[in-house]
């Protein structure tokens, strides 16, 4: 750890009047110690109990008062909330940042359940664009079809479609795992860096197209593989951990996951080739 | 960004002005620079229906030049005489605003040609549309605004397609605004949303096979691209197919004729469409809130796929 430093020269931000206390250098990084995890206030976040649970007509309701509203009784420590009447509204349900049941009885429409991090979401509808979009952790759970974007740029989680999707699922996913019950379109798996997808159906052109990493498993036909997406050997314990996925997700449960195809990166784009020799042993 | 919305009835005719004013105002966050409808309307089927416009609204937001009344009354003496030159009769005719003329003509001649070419000689004059069941209306502002500045919501139809505007690439005025009349076929009217990029070299073909153009707008391509495709012998469904790979770019287009409603979707899949398609009506839109004007019930909807091409009968 840095010693303090007797600095008398004041900063430039100083003399602006926007801070009065010396900056030392030291890092302003905190490290989260687990032994202190309940100490750790992750801001925006409570305690609440799934026992406790409520109903939400959002039928006359703005996006923003109906997600106010689930913000509320949250910090009242509702942990189950029944959504009524969504009726395909935009942005519900973004930004719940700990444990909750959440259930929507209907339809959403574009970047639904966005930018949360440990919600369980059953969406007894469809979605639009953007389902999920960024979902650190939970899981949600789509019963109809779902529009395009799906799972964008997750980093964990599970996210489940028992229907279809659109063009470009996990398109630049960086961990986490999307599951779809049907078919997916163009795209799937566009840029994705980390995370699995499965598809139980048909997808469409241009399957993992330049994908950094990660892994796509397809149940039916591909239309066509995307810039650098091979397909691989789907070994016994790729099968093993399918199985078991499924199963969780309550899909494709007699699916004969043998037969399925694995797809990930070929690794061959320009971004390998341009590392530095060190950055690429790296990267391979 | 713009916002695309359509419906046919099947079976049945039901208030598709009313319905359409719903659905696009629903979309007006996706733009509401102008708003345009192309409905059609229970007719004896005799008569063709005219939507001319003699000038531009020049309102607040308007990319057009202010012009003097006197100038569309000259313009509409000089389109009424050119009518009567043609051999056809105005059966019945509303001006229903100062730039903005509705007139039922009783004309025998099948070939819209010759008589579009006329009437438009005439400068500043443009026909919207014409059709036996097609009316297009199209206005500066959004969907409840033009729907009440032309009192579209009492009209009884069996489908409609309509466009909600944010002007991107070209003005804000009329002539820019959709849907696009498939001139000079009866009863054809497009909308879209995307961007077509090999708009011009498209243009330019076209233009050399006798196709004409009013605006800049790369939406117009569309219906002319369709328009020329059937006048070459090919079926609406056969010129969409083929226009997945002869357009150029990002779109989601609707096309609509006397008895039928399509759409496509490009083969990237970079524009919304959300469908939702039963025994008794199909009803689509840019997002799922246009639908829920119309089905405010829990219904099963879904997103065409890339390269997608579908067509429904009346």
């Amino acid at each position: 750890m840095a010693n303090l430093k007797n600095v008398t020269k004041k900063t430039k931000a100083q003399e602006m009047g926007m801070h009065s206390e010396v900056l030392t250098g030291r890092t302003q990084q905190k490290f989260f110690n687990p032994d202190e995890a309940e100490n750790f206030y992750y801001f925006g976040t409570y305690d609440v109990d799934f026992n406790k649970r409520t109903d939400l007509d959002v039928k006359d309701m703005t996006a923003a008062e109906a997600n106010k509203k689930i913000d509320n009784l949250m910090s009242e420590g509702y942990g189950t909330i029944v959504i009524k009447n969504p009726q395909g509204k935009h942005s519900l349900g973004v930004g719940i940042l700990n444990k909750l049941n959440l259930i929507f009885e209907g339809s959403l429409g574009y970047f639904g359940i966005g930018s949360c991090d440990g919600p369980v979401v059953r969406i007894n509808g469809r979605v639009g664009w953007s389902c999920a979009e960024n979902l650190m952790a939970g899981k949600v759970v789509i019963e109809k079809n779902a529009g395009s974007c799906f799972g964008a740029a997750i980093r964990g989680g599970d996210l489940i479609c028992k229907g279809s999707v659109g063009a470009r699922t996990g398109i630049d996913m960086k961990g986490g795992t999307i599951i779809i019950g049907g078919d997916a379109g163009a795209f799937t798996g566009f840029m994705m860096q980390r995370g699995r997808i499965i598809i139980l159906g048909d997808v469409g052109i241009n399957l993992g197209d330049s994908m950094y990493d990660g892994t796509i498993f397809i149940g039916g036909k591909i239309g066509s593989y995307g810039s650098d997406a091979v397909p691989s050997d789907l070994t016994k314990s790729d099968q093993d951990w399918l199985r078991r996925k499924l199963k969780v997700a309550e899909i494709g449960e007699n699916f004969d996951v043998s037969k399925m195809t694995k797809v990930v990166a070929g690794k061959k784009l320009w971004n390998y080739d341009n590392l530095e020799p060190t950055e690429k042993k790296g990267a391979i | 960004m713009c916002g695309i919305a359509g419906l046919i009835h099947r079976n049945k005719s039901s208030n598709v002005g009313f319905e359409l004013q719903g659905m696009l105002q629903a979309l007006k966050h996706r733009g509401e620079d102008s708003t345009g409808y192309a409905l059609y309307g229970d007719t004896d089927g005799k008569n063709f229906i005219a939507r001319i416009k003699i000038g531009e609204n020049v309102g607040e937001g308007s990319s057009s030049v202010a012009e003097d009344v006197s100038v569309y009354d000259q313009r509409k003496k000089e389109v009424d005489a050119c009518i009567n030159e043609l051999g056809a009769k105005i059966v019945k005719e509303e001006r229903i605003l100062p730039y903005s003329l509705r007139y039922e003509i009783e004309y025998n001649k099948k070939d819209l040609l010759e008589f579009s070419q006329r009437i438009e000689s005439i400068p500043g004059v443009e026909i919207l549309s014409m059709g036996k069941s097609l009316e297009v209306i199209k206005d500066l502002g959004n969907a409840k605004m033009v729907c009440e500045r032309y009192n579209l919501d009492k009209l009884i139809g069996t489908h409609a397609i309509g466009h909600a505007r944010m002007a991107t690439e070209s003005g804000v005025d009329i002539k820019s605004a959709h849907p696009f009349w498939g001139y000079p076929f009866s009863d054809v009217s497009v909308v879209h949303n995307g961007q077509l990029t090999n708009y011009w070299n498209n243009r330019r073909v076209l233009e050399n096979k006798g196709m004409r153009f009013m605006s800049e707008c790369d939406s117009e391509l569309i219906a002319v691209y369709l328009a020329e495709k059937m006048r070459s012998g090919a079926t609406l469904e056969e010129g969409m197919k083929e226009s997945l790979s002869g357009l150029d770019g990002v779109f989601t287009y609707f096309v609509a004729t006397k008895n039928s409603l399509g759409m496509a979707k490009d083969t990237m899949a970079a524009k919304p469409l959300v469908l939702y398609e039963s025994d008794d009506l199909v009803a689509m839109g840019s997002e799922e809130i246009a639908i829920r004007s119309v089905l405010p019930q829990e219904i099963d909807t879904y997103d065409p796929f890339d390269g997608e091409v579908k067509v429904w009968q009346i």
